[in-house]
């Protein structure tokens, strides 16, 4: 078995050390060395988004990123959204039955919060449409979780200005 | 795989290149993860991603610019440059993949791994790239249509790294154009894609630059198609001698994603409306 | 009209049912808490895998451990292993758990050998050094072909199963033959992959007791354990089925899950440990069931005055290489395949075939979205030659209220037909096509499909099933609906707290519903057929009013008569424990049906629906894309609308993709497109606008008006998308190009060649 790395990494706000083999996908390192269970496995090949989180708040496919890549780096996770409170982009999700099986949701989150964050305005649907292409859900047409996006960054630019 | 090297300047990433011509340099990762889960992990990886000396958009004498190699996708749809001067290539890099592959894959990836359904090559192409290629002895330029030599593979030695993409400035008034079809309509595998950059002389198309991916082993230049376009005034009877050479120098293949009938039939549509739009 | 039925007029306007609720368990998914069965560990676990068959068809010689691995580092487990029947129990025991040395392998990825080991990494390693010795023999992959039984699959001809459906008196050659017209097609569709996001899976541990408990992701927990019964020679007692949180279904969780529940579960009893078995993407691309692949020849004859006098239809179905639940998908595939037109001449012939291929199975729409789409490829082709409307040819074949389907079932309440057809009709005239510029490649086109799908189980399924759920006065003062309906992603557990808080008369809040363990619940059965609300429901309903009424005699007896139900509960937990009450399912009266002549009341009731789907085909590169779906279904009553809708808006996509995009390609019987980025379904990008228009007419024996609402929406977009894409080109193409599915860009491309 070839050496373990040790990495350091900050994640969800914490400083984290963990030992993983160097072939370990940050998803790997994520699900089973720091048990955060959230960030999903669909498809191990960077094809459903369902593995997505941020590193230096951009999205990134856990699943295509060598943990050794992420060293140094500030990861966050689905498990990072929720505060005391459900983030803004949680509780539309949630009120507009966005998530049906909810397996692509956390990816999803971690995707639309990135986008969200970047572009800290009230977008459209097709601007949603087309940033959220990397992540594939099969339950619900698309329809409610466009809607949760757009009403989120209404609330989010609205807290922004506010 | 036993080692992770993470060299922290050009230097020692050629240094470790020289010394373990068996790793396997890594930029985004997006193709050689996908890749790494099917076979033996190689001995060691090489990164490269976020080494300051290859990313980034810098600006070249005339009006053109070099990029680094492991510039991202996503670097490059921000930049006002590429968007002004080469909006082919900004194009190209919209459709490729989705969000969270445009943040991670580069376009020295895209061109290490040279698919030939590869998204931001055809743009390359149709701009005449220059490939700068490094190793501890030097640096060397070559001309992107040299640079390629067969399936999957590109003209770099064991030793040797890709570092930049240098573009130079395209004709005053130049057209450019691009076209991906793919599978569905994002996070797609191509089926056909042009990259096309033209400019007129008195109502005549005075050059004119074709580049097709997907239809061939590798990303090729349509020399007969823009031959029989040169001089011509941009019509319907152009167009359809365009069609004709391009008949003759593409053979495109049927396989799981597309046939080889609809490879030609779309090439040739698009070549058309490009002419037409001139 | 039907009313509803089992409840206070009271309770009605007070409770939940009808309120667009947020889910029961969304705050659990957008936090990324809820726990799939990837994300569920026990104490020395170990990791499965499958030694799978590379040849489509042969005998079995040999499993060979080659030298140069430890193989005591692992166990392996072989058909020599199992301690019941080797079977994977369902209709018949046609199919083996894992294939014996000395049997035939039927299809390439067929379970062969299993490894357990502490690591996935080394599981893998001992797979490569595990070797098959099969003796390969012909095989036979396409239906037609197969009916000629040169290659022996199953039986002595491949037929898996038979059905013949006729009405009316006159030969139906020459009641063809007297109509003004009969156009004739022949239609095809290919196999679709459900692709649930999350893959298939499922963790087995055996206890010191000698109980076997078996918890995954999976729509029918009896099914397996009634599967694992025959193969684990286990009593009831000795077997837990527990339901984790699962990752979306759409029928493709029904059957197939029995099948790595019993390696799991093989895998744990020889290793002596907790055994995970999940799924790689590609491996459950190729493995598991996918929708059947069908041929379909219809002949629709009419007269000039549009009215329909005779319908043909010839159904074949690919099965693949074992029965599995082929004879239950066809059934209602000929059950669905003369629409919902009158007709009093009618024949429909089926007939499901067996190959080399990976069984086929359930997925959502069940058999009807095959024959659907044929035969609303014919209505299309009926009104264009008559130059009819696609509406006005529909509301004058119509099934209504009163009217006698192909079966000459009577519908009596409940049909929305007219109020569907009527509902896209006003959309799609408020919101006229654009107009085609012909200096650009796009062209613009306009599909209507008009369908209905039979809600719950065929005939006396239901009767038989005898589904049972529970509702309970926990001793905690909640109160808990207890059933064996999965929640799959489409919000079963929703959908029954707000029936239950509103027969009860609480708020949703003290209501709760656990994922089923089938020592913990009645059996409801299966989460199929879009029967969970309109049966289960049912007796949840009726549950909750039994608890509720009990409970009020408990308060007046005792001196609590007015308090509000909740405080009496509590109370009454306080001095009884938990009290509960089970409803048995009784099918309506009056629901005749004959399984030998196929004639009677097929399905309790119907779902009706409409859609208008609005196209550009780029006659460029002949990529289509969706600009409009509107879509009306009549569900009887929304239980919860939002919910309902999300529904609606997931299957039309499912159809839609199916139609344009989806497609399993087989080469040498082996799944050559095993990736999510080639075995492709929608994006985001590619997801059309939906107008989408809940109808109620109400169902008098489902819950407060609820009928099925799972399937229908899978069935007939595709319909629509084909005769959209045949409309926008209509001037370009006059040919048959569009009635095989997918109309893919290549299939465009090859109509129009043909033409020109």
């Amino acid at each position: 078995m070839p050496d373990a790395l040790l990495l350091h990494m900050k994640v969800n706000g914490e400083d984290v050390e963990v030992a993983a083999p160097p072939h370990f996908t940050l998803l790997e390192v994520l699900r089973y060395k720091l048990d955060l269970i959230g960030s999903k496995q669909g498809c191990d090949k960077g094809d459903c988004g369902a593995c997505t989180v941020q590193l230096d708040g951009t999205a990134r496919l856990s699943c295509l990123t060598l943990a050794a890549q992420a060293d140094g780096r500030k990861v966050r996770t689905v498990e990072g959204m929720t505060a005391a409170h459900l983030h803004p982009l949680q509780d539309c999700m949630d009120k507009q039955v966005a998530a049906q099986c909810g397996f692509c949701t956390p990816g999803i989150l971690m995707a639309a919060e990135a986008y969200l964050t970047k572009q800290a305005r009230a977008v459209s649907r097709d601007e949603v449409a087309e940033a959220m292409a990397g992540n594939l859900c099969r339950c619900t047409g698309y329809v409610k979780i466009v809607d949760a996006i757009v009403e989120a960054s209404e609330i989010m630019a609205a807290k922004e200005q506010g | 795989m036993s080692e992770f090297l993470s060299p922290k300047d050009l230097p020692a990433a050629l240094a470790a290149r020289a010394a373990h011509p068996d790793y396997i340099p890594v930029a985004g990762g997006t193709d050689y993860m996908v890749a790494s889960k099917d076979r033996l992990p190689p001995p060691g990886i090489i990164n490269l991603f976020g080494l300051g000396a290859l990313t980034g958009v810098t600006d070249l004498d005339g009006g053109g610019v070099r990029i680094g190699a492991c510039t991202t996708y996503a670097t490059l749809l921000g930049d006002a440059r590429i968007a002004n001067t080469f909006p082919l290539l900004r194009d190209a890099c919209r459709e490729v993949g989705a969000s969270q592959i445009q943040a991670r894959g580069t376009l020295g990836g895209n061109i290490a791994t040279s698919s030939p359904v590869g998204d931001s090559l055809p743009p390359l192409l149709a701009l005449d790239a220059v490939i700068c290629v490094a190793s501890s002895a030097g640096e060397r330029r070559v001309a992107y249509e040299d640079f390629l030599v067969g399936y999957r593979k590109i003209d770099l030695a064991a030793d040797e790294l890709i570092v930049a993409i240098e573009l130079p400035a395209p004709h005053v008034g130049a057209m450019q154009h691009w076209r991906k079809v793919g599978t569905r309509r994002a996070q797609s595998i191509s089926k056909v894609m042009m990259a096309a950059v033209a400019h007129l002389d008195d109502g005549r198309i005075a050059d004119i630059r074709i580049a097709l991916g997907a239809v061939a082993d590798r990303t090729v230049r349509a020399r007969a198609t823009e031959d029989a376009l040169r001089g011509s005034a941009p019509s319907e009877e152009a167009a359809k001698r365009a069609r004709e050479a391009l008949r003759g120098e593409i053979t495109p293949i049927d396989d799981l994603r597309s046939t080889a009938e609809y490879r030609l039939g779309v090439a040739e549509n698009l070549v058309r409306r490009f002419v037409l739009s001139l | 009209m039907g009313h509803a039925s089992n409840s206070s007029e009271e309770a009605k306007a007070k409770g939940s049912v009808g309120k667009g609720l947020a889910r029961v368990d969304g705050a659990a998914k957008v936090r990324g808490t809820a726990r799939y069965v990837d994300d569920l560990k026990f104490p020395g676990m170990h990791h499965g895998l499958t030694k799978r068959s590379e040849v489509p068809h042969g005998i079995l010689r040999g499993i060979h451990k080659r030298e140069g691995f430890d193989w005591s580092q692992v166990v392996v487990v072989t058909a020599e292993d199992i301690p019941g029947r080797n079977t994977i129990l369902l209709i018949e025991e046609d199919q083996p758990a894992l294939v014996a040395i000395g049997a035939h392998v039927r299809h390439v990825d067929e379970a062969i050998a299993l490894i357990a080991a502490p690591t996935r990494a080394l599981a893998r390693e001992a797979h490569g050094f595990l070797d098959l010795e099969i003796e390969e023999i012909p095989a036979v992959f396409d239906c037609e072909e197969a009916l000629s039984a040169e290659v022996n699959v199953y039986g002595d001809d491949n037929i898996l199963k038979t059905y013949l459906i006729e009405k009316g008196d006159a030969d139906i050659e020459e009641k063809l033959a007297s109509c003004d017209h009969v156009v004739e097609g022949l239609y095809r569709t290919q196999a679709q992959e459900q692709m649930y996001i999350e893959p298939q899976g499922m963790i087995a541990s055996w206890g010191e007791d000698g109980v076997c408990h078996i918890i995954g992701s999976m729509q029918c927990p009896f099914y397996i354990q009634k599967a694992m019964r025959a193969l684990l020679a286990l009593d009831d007692d000795n077997l837990v089925v527990e339901q984790a949180v699962t990752g979306g279904g759409f029928g493709g969780k029904e059957e197939y899950p029995s099948m790595i529940a019993g390696h799991a579960a093989l895998l744990a009893r020889k290793a002596g440990v907790p055994v995970k078995l999940i799924y790689e993407r590609d491996e459950d691309i190729a493995a598991t069931t996918k929708r059947h692949p069908s041929v379909v020849r219809h002949r629709l004859g009419f007269d000039a005055d549009g009215t329909i006098r005779a319908i043909d239809v010839d159904v074949i179905f690919d099965g693949g290489a074992y029965l599995t639940l082929t004879q239950v998908v066809l059934s209602r595939g000929v059950l669905h395949a003369a629409g919902p037109y009158k007709c009093e001449n009618t024949r429909v012939r089926g007939r499901a075939v067996a190959t080399n291929t990976p069984p086929h199975g359930a997925f959502r729409g069940f058999g009807a979205p095959q024959t659907t789409f044929a035969y609303e490829r014919q209505t299309q082709k009926a009104a264009a030659l008559l130059g009819m409307s696609p509406f006005e040819f529909r509301e004058h074949n119509m099934l209504r209220d009163g009217d006698r389907t192909a079966t000459s079932q009577l519908l009596e309440g409940s049909v929305g037909s007219e109020d569907v057809l009527r509902a896209v009709k006003e959309v799609a005239e408020a919101n006229p096509l654009p107009k085609d510029d012909p200096a650009t490649s796009i062209r613009h086109g306009r599909g209507v499909a008009f369908y209905f799908h039979g809600a719950g189980f065929t005939g006396s399924g239901e009767a038989r099933l005898a589904g049972r759920a529970t509702v309970a006065l926990a001793e905690d003062g909640h109160f808990e609906v207890r059933s064996s309906s999965t929640d799959i992603g489409q919000g079963v557990q929703t959908m029954f707290t707000q029936i239950a808080a509103t027969g009860l008369g609480v708020e949703p809040d003290a209501v709760r519903v656990p994922t089923p363990a089938t020592d913990r619940v009645p059996d409801s059965g299966p989460t199929v057929a879009s029967r969970t609300c309109m049966v289960v429901g049912r007796v949840v309903g009726q549950a909750s009013v039994a608890l509720k009424n009990r409970i009020e005699s408990w308060a007046s007896e005792n001196g609590f008569g007015d308090m509000p139900l909740r405080q009496a509960a509590t109370a009454m937990a306080k001095v009884e424990g938990e009290i509960s009450e089970t409803v048995q399912y009784a099918p309506p009266p009056g629901i005749v049906w004959d399984d030998e002549t196929y004639t009677g009341s097929a399905y309790p009731c119907y779902g009706w629906a409409a859609c208008v789907i609005d196209v550009r085909v780029d006659t460029d590169t002949y990529e289509v894309a969706i600009d409009r779906c509107v879509h009306a279904v009549d569900v009887g009553k929304a239980i919860n609308p939002v919910v309902v809708k999300g529904q609606i808006e997931g299957g039309t996509l499912q159809s839609l993709g199916w139609a344009l995009w989806e497609d399993v390609i087989y080469k040498n019987g082996k799944v050559a497109n095993d990736r999510m980025t080639n075995c492709i379904v929608p994006t985001f990008s590619d997801a059309p606008e939906m107008h989408t228009i809940i109808v109620e007419e109400p169902f008098a024996n489902g819950p407060y008006g609820a009928k099925g609402v799972g399937e229908i929406p899978m069935d007939g977009p595709c319909a629509a998308a084909a005769g959209a894409v045949e409309h926008a080109l209509s001037t370009l193409v006059s040919s048959e190009g569009f009635d095989a599915l997918p109309v893919s860009p290549e299939a465009i491309q090859r109509a129009m060649r043909l033409d020109s």
